[in-house]
């Protein structure tokens, strides 16, 4: 789905490698529209590290690329 | 009055950025065959370090909860990595989403160079080195064996250095002796832990009796046959290497000596000889 087909006050941006179209306006918004307020999470949005008490101050353009993380098994 | 019996000494605690570890066994957690499997395994190996890492939360995902509970309930202190970052850029931003979601300034700095190797980037390395200890991270990177690296590593403020034994997961062991001799030799005062590339107990063991201060592994344990009773063969070898090369190793000959006293020998005459 490309911006122009969205609906009125949502925007096209890419969470994780994947399209997605939200009407979230900050990151804190977007957090919470995927189910995400108050897990154990990080954010980056375009590359760089959003620290979760700047999310709600941190606003959602089109065409963003947000990255969503939790802990996992490493090595 | 008798003399004391001479008693072995424990082995020497190993310190990491000031903090104290009894083992020095850092062991991860990836690729176990169960939740359940990994953390008797973790308990076996007595490691008082493991890795872990940061990977995309899917919606309404609830992973990244169920892992920090498993972690939390060993009791031991996580080193997160920056597996599979490529560039200065993505290494940076992981290690502080890291230090924000597991609480700890620690990283396990990889910058890879390329897939197939994964080695590392050696310059992207001191470069995101520098920047996450100006940022107050105690930095442990996975690097080479080379010197003039290491060097540069230490400028940057890393306090630790992680050469690699071998290529991660090929459990080749330590590909170049002759290169991490020369690295332990050169740094003596600097914590050194072999990161990557060990396959068997006995990779281990060579490390610590050449003065390696400790091993990093994963793959070995979590796909062992066993890994619980392979997690224990680790630590056996390395507390086995450690006091190896604390007591000090005998020195190599090429030609034969008798063990046993040659005075006194029956039935020794000289015209033998």
């Amino acid at each position: 789905m490309t911006a122009t087909t969205c609906a009125p006050d949502t925007h096209a941006i890419i969470v994780n490698g994947e399209s997605v179209v939200t009407a979230a306006a900050t990151l804190e918004a977007l957090v919470a529209e995927r189910g995400l307020a108050g897990a154990s999470i990080a954010t980056a949005r375009n590359g760089d590290f959003v620290p979760a008490a700047a999310r709600a101050a941190t606003a959602i353009a089109p065409g963003d690329r947000i990255e969503i993380v939790s802990p996992r098994h490493g090595g | 009055m008798n003399a004391p019996e001479p008693v072995a000494k424990a082995a020497s605690a190993l310190t990491l950025y000031g903090v104290e570890l009894p083992s020095r066994l850092l062991i991860g957690t990836a690729q176990y065959p169960s939740p359940q499997v990994l953390a008797s395994a973790v308990k076996a190996s007595a490691a008082s370090i493991v890795t872990v890492s940061l990977r995309r939360e899917q919606a309404r995902g609830r992973t990244g909860e169920r892992f920090l509970e498993l972690i939390a309930a060993l009791g031991v202190r996580v080193l997160p990595n920056t597996a599979g970052c490529h560039t200065v850029k993505e290494a940076v931003t992981t290690a502080q989403m890291a230090r924000e979601v597991f609480g700890t300034d620690w990283i396990k700095l990889e910058v890879i160079a390329n897939d197939d190797t994964l080695q590392p980037d050696v310059f992207g390395l001191v470069e995101a080195a520098s920047i996450l200890s100006a940022d107050g991270f105690k930095v442990l990177p996975y690097t080479t064996e080379d010197l003039s690296v290491a060097d540069r590593l230490l400028a940057a403020g890393c306090r630790v250095l992680m050469p690699w034994g071998a290529p991660i997961g090929t459990g080749r062991g330590l590909a170049n002796p002759y290169a991490l001799k020369s690295m332990r030799a050169y740094f003596p005062a600097v914590p050194l832990i072999i990161d990557a590339g060990i396959g068997a107990p006995s990779h281990a063991a060579q490390a610590m009796e050449m003065g390696f201060d400790g091993v990093l592994l994963n793959t070995a344990v979590a796909k062992a046959g066993e890994p619980v009773r392979m997690a224990e063969a680790f630590a056996r070898a390395i507390e086995a290497g450690r006091a190896a090369y604390e007591a000090g190793l005998m020195g190599t000959r090429d030609m034969a000596q008798p063990s046993t006293p040659v005075a006194g020998t029956p039935f020794f005459d000289l015209d033998r000889r």
